[in-house]
């Protein structure tokens, strides 16, 4: 008898999360498609314009293209980092999605943010862990990728 | 001039992109799948050869979305395999992309030293 209340109550404990989850489906508002992707391709275009713009310069020292190009990383790398410390990188992420995501700021930004919020954690399991919990994931696939490709082109070539 | 704009097209187009698979897929796609995803398709499309006609044409808007991250990768893997065999297969994407990883942690600590998370 207890067996088949607590069924019961099971069941509708279940239908009741069903339905919960089907409210939540209909009631979740739709992302603005159209001016997320507009703002993406504004922002995600602006840094890369940014970064070509350092690298005419670079390029004007007379350093050849393949270390100008390292150097215009490092340096977005630099200017990523510093704004997420500032907060500021964090705001522009608000608005445009994919456009800060992307860039390589936008991976400066992942490390420093998680860096940043788990610091009270300590030095060792706060700072030094937490800094890849985005960009570890980042590291581990694009390194198999390179693998895969290096090997395959090894036997292939 | 037109190098800055080509950069700006081609790498407004790379981030609309990324947005576009964030917003329309039904599973929710986090930064980190999407940075993944990124770094995946740019270092299999640099293995076929089509990432750098995207460089040629929009210079830092190629190479500074995440993607020129996986073609730097997998353009290390080759030219590992063509200069040290197996050894230079495996190894050759953490060496041309070294500078920058190393980058990224070292100024990455630096600014999570220094700077404390806001409100």
């Amino acid at each position: 008898m207890a067996d088949l209340k607590k069924e019961i109550e099971d069941s509708l404990q279940q239908y009741k999360e069903a339905e919960y989850q089907e409210l939540i489906q209909q009631l979740r508002p739709k992302p603005p498609v159209v001016k997320n992707a507009l703002a993406a391709f504004a922002v995600g275009g602006f840094i890369c314009a940014f970064a070509q713009a350092i690298n005419n310069v670079i390029i004007q020292t007379g350093l050849p293209q393949k270390e100008a190009g390292t150097v215009v990383v490092i340096i977005m790398i630099f200017l990523g980092a510093l704004l997420t410390g500032l907060g500021v990188y964090d705001n522009i992420g608000k608005f445009s999605g994919a456009g800060s995501i992307i860039p390589i700021t936008g991976f400066a930004n992942a490390i420093v943010s998680s860096a940043m919020e788990w610091k009270r954690e300590g030095y060792l399991f706060g700072v030094a862990a937490k800094m890849f919990t985005i960009a570890g994931p980042v590291l581990v696939y694009g390194i198999l990728s390179s693998v895969v490709i290096g090997i395959v082109y090894y036997f292939l070539k | 001039m037109v190098k800055i704009l080509m950069a700006f097209l081609i790498g407004g187009l790379i981030c609309l992109l990324g947005q576009l698979i964030m917003d329309l897929t039904p599973f929710s796609v986090t930064p980190t799948h999407i940075l993944v995803a990124v770094v995946i398709g740019g270092a299999f499309v640099s293995a076929f050869g089509w990432y750098q006609p995207l460089i040629d044409i929009g210079g830092a808007g190629a190479t500074i979305p995440l993607s020129g991250f996986g073609h730097s990768l997998a353009q290390g893997a080759i030219s590992g395999a063509e200069k040290n065999g197996l050894l230079g297969a495996i190894g050759g994407g953490m060496e041309a992309t070294a500078v920058g990883v190393v980058g990224a942690v070292v100024l990455g600590y630096l600014m999570a030293l220094i700077f404390n998370p806001q409100g």
